[in-house]
């Protein structure tokens, strides 16, 4: 990936009514490259994105596009198109007239219009719907011409205000390939908001999770899922048991009443540290063969594994295995040096990680109430 | 189950319907036959035929309907746009003040502007400070009269256009934003196009009462801007020509009508099945 830089926001803060949005946020951003913010709604992903895109200027700090300063200039007159939650899409145009506005507004001669168009449609496999009505396409499709619209002005830059948040999971999986693929052909810089953690670790070269207007880590997904930096990355991208440990020396920690070996190290001596560890990274083994000893409290069949539930002291703790462990049952984990991670303690320390509150039905109930507010 | 609720709603659409047939298609009829009629009740084509007298009346009647109607317009819409721009609270209180007046009655109003306008009249008063005084007031003339309509349904021309606008989808026009547009342009290329329903239905409900009024026409025109409704109303009234009267009457429907099915052409086909 080259490494030039095409957007870099440098200490941006936002507030609304007094209430701060953004807090000195700063994040540059490689030409060509596909970015995620990921976080919670309200955590100002979405500020962010209206933020390069004109819609909302900072109360401080400084928006540079490709070395200029545009903290002033209006959306119009921008190298950006954006992508916009429910499509907007001009419901007076049909699908040829509204892929062909930006053309139009530009003036640009009627033989580039029609061939740009064409070429559109043919991107976003649409041929054949030039002249149909906007409301008479399915949601995936005013989606596909919506993508269509923005990438028809050329774009530098095209931003995506969770563009897939409308459409059914199946259809979902289609167009993140999708559009990761219409990002590799065009060579364009992709800013796509979203909370969708599995969607963001799939099609981003770079995440940025935030949270309270706050940037919590930056990295790939990788480094993003097995190095998290805070108990709240951890817990937003996918799930994790975090415990309280105390880190001896150089890769050794106590954690759960044990010594463990471990890969991390430069932590001050009887330093408290958050342990992460990630449930499928867990063996399960005969109680007298384990590290921990611990009672199952519940399973959980998930398909590719079961999701079980193990007090351990008190504490419970998640663990994917494919094999069956009935409740009740008392069992013995162990746990390989390389799937302990050590996080310094933060403002998040203890209030994540831990299964004892966790029940389906609460998981389901506070991802709908994200959902709905993030349509408002 | 299904029959139930069907037999429900017929019920409960019969005293509406009952309404619309006494009080609408019965009274066309009753038009329909004294236009076709003489004082006997013999039939009769003299009254159509009466009616080319009366042409210039329906002239003048129509070329001020679609005069206040495009002033409306023109005082409306920008109205109606920047209103949009404003924060809710001064948005209501704005509506608020645009129909206060409508509180009151159209001949009260009407009899307001008979004191602003005649010689000594609040209006004269005042210019003649400047030494700008009209010798004969403002009253009774072409002028006075197309003012009092688009002071009267200036409101009718205004609510419909900003209802739709202050509905219009806020994302649309960021992304019209987004993709190049400029104020003007936005305007232009996106408001103007989605607020047409808007502007159709105040054009319609402007027009209609404009091209009939015969009460302000009287006042402001002092009798000598006699409009078609006054020719309809002094048949009923004075002259007790129950069948001119009505023949009239019809006449204007069917301008009316035309007029409607000319406007709605030019909207959108979807768009203009919703206004009539």
């Amino acid at each position: 990936m080259e490494n030039n830089i095409i957007i870099d926001l440098k200490n941006i803060s936002v507030s609304y009514d007094g209430e701060p949005i953004l807090k000195d946020l700063s994040l540059y951003i490689r030409d060509k490259e596909f970015i995620t913010l990921l976080g919670p709604s309200g955590c100002g992903k979405t500020t962010t994105l209206r933020i390069i895109g004109g819609f909302t200027t900072p109360d401080s700090g400084d928006v540079i596009f490709e070395n200029k300063k545009i903290n002033g200039v209006p959306p119009h007159k921008r190298q950006v198109n954006t992508i916009f939650q429910r499509y907007a899409l001009f419901p007076h145009l049909n699908v040829f007239e509204n892929i062909a506005f930006g053309l139009r507004v530009k003036k640009e001669s009627k033989e580039e219009i029609e061939k740009t168009v064409t070429d559109m449609l043919a991107l976003v496999n649409l041929k054949g719907f030039e002249k149909r009505n906007i409301q008479s396409l399915s949601g995936g499709q005013q989606q596909r011409v919506a993508i269509a619209r923005a990438l028809a002005n050329k774009p530098r830059v095209l931003l995506l205000d969770e563009p897939l948040g409308a459409l059914d999971l199946k259809l979902r999986k289609d167009m993140q390939n999708e559009l990761k693929n219409i990002q590799q052909k065009l060579g364009i810089t992709f800013i796509y908001v979203t909370h969708d953690q599995e969607e963001a670790l799939s099609m981003s070269d770079t995440v940025v999770v935030m949270n309270n207007g706050v940037i919590q880590q930056i990295g790939t997904p990788i480094s993003i899922y097995n190095e998290p930096k805070n108990a709240f990355v951890a817990d937003f991208i996918g799930e994790s048991n975090i415990i309280d440990g105390v880190m001896k020396a150089d890769f050794k920690v106590d954690f759960s009443g044990h010594r463990f070996d471990c890969l991390d190290k430069g932590f001050a001596p009887d330093e408290n540290v958050d342990v992460v560890v990630r449930p499928e990274d867990v063996d399960v083994v005969d109680e007298e063969k384990g590290m921990l000893k611990g009672i199952v409290t519940s399973v959980t069949f998930k398909g590719v594994h079961f999701e079980t539930i193990v007090d351990i002291g008190g504490f419970k703790w998640m663990i994917q295995s494919t094999d069956y462990h009935e409740v009740g049952k008392r069992i013995g984990l162990y746990i390989e040096p390389d799937a302990i991670h050590i996080m310094k303690k933060s403002e998040y320390s203890g209030l994540y990680g831990d299964y004892s509150s966790f029940s389906e039905e609460f998981d389901e109930l506070s991802d709908a109430s994200v959902d709905m507010s993030e349509e408002e | 189950m299904k029959q139930k609720t069907s037999l429900i709603s017929k019920l409960l659409a019969a005293p509406h319907l009952l309404w619309s047939a006494i009080f609408i298609v019965v009274p066309l009829f009753v038009v329909v036959y004294y236009a076709f009629t003489n004082a006997d009740g013999a039939f009769t084509m003299e009254n159509i035929y009466q009616l080319k007298d009366y042409i210039p009346t329906f002239l003048l009647s129509l070329w001020y309907g679609l005069l206040s109607t495009v002033i409306c317009l023109i005082i409306a819409y920008p109205f109606a746009y920047f209103l949009t721009q404003f924060s809710n609270n001064s948005q209501r209180i704005m509506m608020l003040l645009v129909m206060l007046p409508m509180w009151m009655n159209l001949l009260i109003r009407t009899y307001s502007w008979m004191l602003i306008l005649e010689r000594n009249g609040i209006l004269n008063k005042v210019l003649d400070i400047f030494g700008l005084a009209s010798e004969n007031g403002f009253l009774n003339s072409g002028s006075a009269v197309v003012l009092g309509m688009v002071y009267n349904y200036l409101p009718y021309m205004i609510l419909p256009i900003y209802t739709i606008m202050a509905k219009l989808d806020s994302s649309v026009v960021s992304a019209a934003q987004d993709l190049g547009c400029n104020r003007l342009q936005v305007l232009r290329r996106v408001i103007f196009p989605l607020s047409l329903p808007g502007v159709v239905s105040g054009i319609t409900m402007v027009f209609v009462p404009s091209v009939s009024t015969f009460y302000i026409s009287q006042k402001l025109g002092g009798g000598s801007f006699l409009l078609i409704g006054d020719a309809i109303e002094s048949q009923f009234q004075s002259a007790n020509n129950f069948n001119l009267g009505a023949s009239l009457s019809l006449l204007l429907m069917v301008l009316i009508l035309i007029s409607m099915a000319i406007m709605n052409k030019f909207a959108d086909d979807d768009t203009g099945g919703a206004i009539v």
